[in-house]
């Protein structure tokens, strides 16, 4: 049973990534980008745009995310091309690093000018 | 679901505000929390406990004033380990030195430091040397707990160390400081080091 899981992680292993997917926004301009709002996938991206770079590892700290989430919605973010990732080994230990792109960083600001939209909207209704 | 904001009087709007002054805020603690997590150099850390078990070998030899001049040079010699292994660090990771969370550490760390120098000259002075090792312990174990509030919580778990091992120093018999300044400023340091490589680079 273990020698066709084996097979299975292999040829995952094989397979090439996926061509990013070119971001946008989810109902253009005056929607909120879906991927974002989810708070996990919101939480990477903030991160990345304050550090740069990051392992897997401090990722799951600042976080505070299980492995399994944190790959699931990492590979989510690396299909819309909103991060990049890189694996190398240090110290023959695997290591991978996530980097936010061009694209995530446009995403993570047409977010933060959503939710600024939302506030002010409010602000409005509530002076009236 | 649609954020758009809405025109209108209804209900929606506060909803809506509360949720995106929420998400605001969750964005500016990530990327503060995100930001600390490249300031600590586990490779410094490992340095300064190994210099510290030279210096507590070598101290161990020696009568009380050269004992101190030893523990004194090793302080000033962990010092420029630990800026310049966070500088490297810090620049390898193309952050700016004088980040927010690294100026924020280095204050809260730097208040205890200098309370244990002027402590130390204070208390050598009137040759109280038993009373430097717990002291110096507690002191610095403040300084990481306090600053580790903008680093990774491997910092203030150390921190904690620092200050249980500096508080058992000072209850426990004299004759236990020199011991506990090799576990606690070698040791732990080593430790911790170690711990720091593993879990988030040198």
């Amino acid at each position: 049973m273990a020698e066709p899981a084996r097979r299975r992680s292999k040829e995952r292993a094989a397979t090439p990534p996926p061509a990013p997917r070119p971001a946008r926004a989810a109902g253009g301009d005056r929607e909120p980008d879906a991927l974002l709002h989810h708070r996990q996938r919101l939480g990477l991206v903030s991160a990345l745009a304050a550090a740069d770079s990051l392992s897997f590892n401090d990722l799951k700290g600042v976080l505070d995310i299980t492995d399994g989430n944190l790959s699931v919605h990492a590979r989510k973010l690396e299909e819309a091309g909103y991060v990049t990732c890189r694996k190398t080994f240090e110290n023959r230990r695997p290591r991978t690093d996530y980097r936010l792109t061009a694209a995530g960083r446009q995403a993570l600001a047409r977010y933060l000018s959503h939710m600024e939209a939302i506030i002010r909207a409010a602000k409005d209704t509530l002076g009236r | 679901m649609s954020l758009t904001p809405p025109t209108g009087s209804e209900r929606g709007p506060i909803g809506l505000h509360e949720r995106a002054v929420a998400d605001l805020r969750f964005i500016r603690q990530t990327m503060e929390g995100a930001s600390a997590f490249t300031t600590i150099s586990g490779v410094g850390l490992g340095g300064i406990g190994v210099t510290a078990l030279g210096a507590g070998i070598l101290a161990g030899r020696t009568a009380d004033a050269e004992w101190l001049s030893v523990w004194v040079t090793e302080a000033v010699l962990a010092f420029a380990i630990g800026v310049l292994t966070t500088a490297l660090k810090t620049r390898a990771a193309r952050l700016p030195l004088l980040a927010g969370p690294l100026r924020k550490f280095g204050i809260a760390l730097a208040a205890p430091l200098v309370v244990g120098a002027v402590l130390t000259i204070a208390l050598a002075r009137v040759g109280m040397h038993e009373v430097l090792p717990g002291a110096w312990l507690m002191l610095y174990g403040s300084g990481l707990l306090a600053g580790g509030a903008f680093s990774i919580r491997l910092v203030p778990m150390m921190g904690a160390c620092f200050l249980g091992l500096g508080a058992a120093t000072t209850l426990a018999p004299p004759a236990w400081g020199p011991a506990a300044m090799i576990a606690g400023f070698g040791g732990l340091h080593v430790l911790f080091g170690l711990l720091v490589v593993r879990g988030h680079g040198g």
